[in-house]
């Protein structure tokens, strides 16, 4: 297994790491990572993949209103509000 | 009832004694209440306990029943894996993140409980988001195997599996996404059904793999678990994976059968690759006793072979992390959960994940996103989902030759506490003979099949094609052995 | 050196369904924030998307509309990436099965000639959350977190900022048409990433293409493309290079400006939806919903020409609006003539929608009731006075037009006697006005021509008038 780096991938997953952890995890995902590689010794041309547990096409819902959540209930699990708003830091854009 | 009569209590004895009007549901629950408090300090099964809810829930059941109304669940107190939303308390999935939330809607299974008059006593203990087979990697602390003292209980449904099989809950629900129903109750010596994949709806549980996710039931015996799903299967429109198929009576899978030959003329698969290396002598023992004892009940049995299984694992893991790592993204600190405030979006972001998450979920998100990532997607995810295609079709083509295929749940029996916890592959591999039918989709159960010597709860595995729960319960309910 | 323009567009268009695309909150512009919003477009722990059905029907719809193939099998993807306006951290979106495939729009190119515009694929997805930028943070409104948009992909066919504008204005009223759409620019229905680049002329590689993203109006994708035209003009003349890169529009300094490039490049580790199964449409569902689909308004004008043999123009002006023109299909259709029809409908009907601010489905005029207005004209039953009197009444009220001839006897008199006694009667009264016809003032027979219809209330035939006029005056 070549190219796991695990600064992209923690910054991609934006996960903070430590710097133990950046150690730990990165020593423990390379051998997992090698491991499951077995999947490349078996022959997979021509297959479909399998994307779900079942194979069952065509599920809709009817363009219906359902009952939300008013702004109250909404807001109640946020961190922070602003107004009837979710608050953030200022994003640059 | 006395503390030993409510320990052993099904949910079929419990209809029928207030049915019958010999005991209240307020009583259940007060009894109920009293031993799941006193078991906390050793066995930690539950996260949380709504003992106000469920008192409140008690005395409306038994007015309703009073009043003349009957249902299927009415007045049964049920534990709740602490990933499905109860609307009004908190579901944490057993992490950090999700600390001080509080559901402001019912799961789909939750409110198709609820409208059969079940009663949520709490929330039961699990690994952080269903990461684990051990119940360790929850953020609140382990849950212990209240049989086999001083060991795992297995998991990710540990605390369900602890609770029921401690009789600290008549009956529980857990979720499936590798094998989190099935070990955790083989380890328990309990009843546990992971259903078809697209029987039981997933809506408002949290997602772990969202095609390999499926929510059970936990229970003591098989008819209690045809009880439950009987209430909680159907199509639900607001999980578009959720299939409209017709859901039968359950409970009527062994109705009629010859009592001395049940299972005459089901034919019954061992996989030879089940029964490879590596199983521990005590469960291969147990699981061939039940082979015996399913061919003396009618049953004729014949070897088959799924000669992809060797891959299950490294598909498993590539396929779950997948799906788990975007699962996970929306824990931002945004919404709802845990926020480490910063001046800047990007470092919020990074600082809140990397403190509401613990290590196990930090791996596998990190494995998730790399198998994603531009370069390794070929190599890793999509020649997975083509694996998971060989997977499937091993299982399609044993079922073409059987019924069901019995095997063992777990390689061995559960390990104590605290063991193999910087190893994550050791603790991987004991999914090893679970996550094809999550992979396939089909169905499949764990059922008690009796102890090894140190008296650890082994259990055994019966895998069903899908939307074959009939042939499974009407095999389960045969080979039934309590005790 | 003389340069050629390259000009593709990434159009969204929102659907106008009820409800949102993955959940049955409602869709409404302008409501305070986080009043539409549910468990599921806030992306809770445990909530689901689940497929509108009519999102996709729409998407089809407009897929047919524009000569597309509606792709056997259809996915939806997840498109990670982190942002405060995604309530999951990922975007469900098309990224290798989208429903409609090929398709084009017609248009007329700056040469004159009608040139198409192919069409790459319509993609569905859903919208983000709304970000307001305050002193010190940003708020989030999800109400719009989950709206249904096509993305219309163009192919790079499109030589110049009119040419863009050109197809935008025939890709929206095809929309429109097919009643997919609102279209409404203001409430940002339409939205559009412009690609633009340039080439030396006779040059077969395209050259290096900016991004202008997230364009609303019509006039700023018209005026941004001018400028950014320019300005990659203005460079490669100095001997500098285009950058790939995306810009934005600055609406105050009227400039495109360089974005923010983001220190890491994106990678959106798209994979296939778990939470939605896929799309495979049976030949029969799509011919269903294909009933529904009114003929794409090219066709239409040129059928209509050829069928009621009115000018190119006239049925262009009757074919741009659905409703308009199903009107005027229905009112010649009633009265036999479609040319009568067209002129009556394009001149009279139309200035009194225009006079009084009623839309004409609005208002209580049927088609009907104009055919059987121009067969009475036709018929010669009453006049061309009578019928314009009548039509504001009917456009305000209704009616039967036979029966409120009848009753009021508005019929137009043809009896030659009635009438030559008539003229006869206002040649007397008048004998100045005849001395100055005699004189070669022949303006003055229409003074015997109003003389005579006032005498007869306006019912007179005016054809028999002048003729019997004619003859008394010579």
């Amino acid at each position: 297994m070549a190219g796991f780096d695990i600064d992209r991938v923690a910054y991609l997953a934006r996960l903070n790491l430590t710097d133990e952890e950046r150690a730990l995890f990165g020593g423990q995902l390379e051998t997992i990572v090698n491991y499951v590689d077995a999947i490349a010794r078996l022959d997979t041309d021509g297959l479909e993949p399998t994307l779900h547990g079942h194979r069952v096409n065509n599920i809709f819902r009817e363009d219906v209103p359902v009952t939300g959540l008013d702004p109250e209930q909404a807001l109640a699990n946020a961190p922070a509000r602003i107004d009837n708003e979710f608050k953030m830091p200022r994003v640059v854009e | 009832m006395n503390t030993e009569e409510l320990k052993r209590l099904t949910v079929a004895e419990t209809l029928r004694l207030l049915r019958a009007g010999k005991v209240t549901s307020a009583e259940l629950v007060r009894g109920l209440l009293e031993i799941m408090e006193s078991s906390q300090q050793d066995i930690h099964a539950f996260v949380t306990i709504d003992a106000e809810g469920a008192l409140r829930q008690a005395a409306e059941c038994d007015a309703r029943r009073a009043a003349g109304e009957d249902l299927p669940l009415l007045g049964v107190p049920i534990a709740i894996k602490d990933n499905m939303n109860v609307i009004g308390q908190p579901c944490t999935a057993s992490s950090r993140i999700l600390e001080g939330y509080v559901a402001p809607y019912d799961a789909t299974v939750i409110a198709k409980l609820r409208a059969a008059g079940a009663i949520f006593l709490g929330r039961t203990n699990m690994d952080e988001f269903a990461l684990g087979s051990t119940t360790q990697t929850s953020a609140f602390g382990p849950t212990e195997n209240p049989v086999a003292r001083g060991c795992i209980p297995g998991g990710s449904s540990g605390g369900s599996a602890a609770a029921v099989g401690g009789g600290l809950a008549i009956c529980a629900l857990g979720s499936d996404t590798g094998g989190s129903i099935r070990q955790p109750a083989s380890h328990c010596g309990i009843v546990g059904v992971k259903p078809t994949y697209g029987r039981v709806s997933r809506y408002g549980v949290v997602a772990c793999a969202s095609s390999l996710d499926q929510v059970g039931p936990m229970t003591k015996t098989v008819e209690d678990a045809a009880l439950i799903l009987n209430v909680i299967s159907g199509r639900d429109p607001m999980d578009a994976t959720c299939l409209d198929e017709a859901v039968p009576d359950y409970t009527q899978a062994w109705a009629g059968a010859d009592p001395e030959k049940p299972l005459a003329g089901m034919r019954i698969g061992l996989p030879k690759e089940y029964f490879g290396e590596g199983l521990d002598p005590e469960v291969r023992a147990r699981v061939e006793a039940a082979a015996e004892r399913a061919r003396a009940l009618g049953a004729e049995t014949v070897e088959v072979s799924l000669p992809h299984s060797g891959y299950g694992i490294p598909t498993y893991y590539i396929c779950m992390t997948a799906e788990l790592s975007a699962n996970l993204a929306r824990f931002d600190g945004v919404r709802y959960g845990l926020r480490v405030p910063c001046d800047d979006v990007i470092a919020q972001y990074g600082a809140t994940r990397a403190e509401g998450f613990g290590a196990e979920v930090k791996r596998r998100v990190l494995l998730g996103t790399f198998v994603l990532s531009s370069g390794f997607y070929d190599a890793y995810y999509n020649r997975a989902q083509k694996v998971r295609t060989l997977i499937r079709r091993d299982l399609e083509a044993a079922f073409a030759r059987c019924d069901l295929l019995l095997g063992p749940v777990t390689p061995e029996p559960a390990w104590p506490l605290g063991v193999y916890q910087n190893d994550p592959i050791r603790n991987y591999l004991s999914d090893v003979l679970t996550v094809a039918a999550n992979l396939a989709g089909c169905c499949a159960l764990s059922l008690p099949a009796g102890k090894t010597g140190e008296g650890k709860p082994v259990g055994v595995q019966l895998i069903g094609p899908n939307f074959g729960e009939m042939a499974l319960f009407r095999a389960a309910h045969a080979l039934e052995c309590r005790g | 050196m003389e340069y050629e323009v390259v000009i593709g567009l990434e159009t969204h268009v929102q659907l106008k369904t009820r409800t949102k695309m993955f959940c049955g909150c409602t869709l409404e512009f302008g409501a305070e924030p986080n009043t539409h919003v549910c468990p599921v477009c806030l992306g809770y722990p445990g909530a689901l998307p689940s497929m509108n059905r009519k999102a996709i029907r729409y998407t089809v719809m407009a897929g047919l509309m524009l000569g597309c193939r509606i792709a056997p099998y259809a996915k939806f993807d997840r498109k990670n990436y982190f942002y405060p306006d995604s309530s999951k951290n990922y975007q469900i979106t098309q990224l290798d099965y989208p429903l409609c495939l090929g398709g084009g729009v017609d248009i007329a190119g700056d040469d004159g000639s009608r040139r198409t515009i192919r069409i790459n694929h319509i993609h569905l997805e859903e919208d983000v959350a709304k970000l307001t930028h305050r002193a010190g943070c940003s708020g989030v409104d999800y109400n719009r977190a989950g709206t249904p948009l096509m993305e219309i992909v163009s192919e790079p066919d499109l030589r110049s900022a009119d040419e863009a504008i050109a197809y935008l204005t025939a890709l929206r009223e095809m929309m429109i048409y097919a009643g997919v759409s609102e279209c409404n620019l203001e409430e940002g229905n339409m939205r559009s990433d412009v690609n633009v680049s340039i080439r030396p002329k006779g040059q077969e590689a395209y050259g290096t293409k900016v991004e202008i993203k997230n364009m609303n109006t019509f006039s700023g994708i018209h005026a941004a493309l001018l400028f950014e035209i320019d300005r990659q003009k203005r460079v490669l003349e100095a001997g500098g290079t285009i950058r790939q890169e995306t810009r934005r529009w600055d609406t105050e300094a009227l400039e495109t400006a360089s974005m923010r490039s983001k220190e890491n490049a994106d990678d959106y580790r798209y994979f296939p939806e778990p939470d939605l199964m896929p799309i495979a449409l049976t030949e029969a569902q799509i011919a269903e919903w294909a009933k529904d689909l009114p003929e794409a308004p090219g066709a239409r004008r040129a059928r209509m020409t050829e069928q009621y043999g009115i000018p190119e123009y006239d049925a262009g002006v009757l074919s741009a609006d659905r409703a308009l023109a199903d009107f005027f299909e229905a009112a010649a259709q009633r009265c036999g003539n479609g040319k009568l029809a067209s002129n009556w409908v394009m001149a009279e009907v139309l200035a009194l929608t225009a006079k009084t601010g009623t839309a004409l489905t609005e208002s209580a005029l049927r088609p009907e009731m104009l055919g059987d207005l121009l067969k009475l004209l036709e018929k010669k039953t009453i006049n061309g006075p009578t019928a314009k009197a009548l039509l504001p009444e009917l456009f305000e009220k209704g009616g039967d037009p036979e029966a409120i001839v009848k009753e009021r006897g508005l019929g137009q008199v043809s009896d030659s006697a009635a009438i030559e006694a008539l003229v006869d009667a206002a040649i007397a009264a008048n004998p100045k006005v005849v001395a100055d016809y005699r004189a070669g003032k022949k303006a003055a027979a229409g003074f015997f021509v109003g003389q005579v219809m006032k005498a007869s209330k306006g019912k007179a035939s005016p054809q028999l008038v002048q003729e019997i006029l004619a003859r008394r005056l010579a």
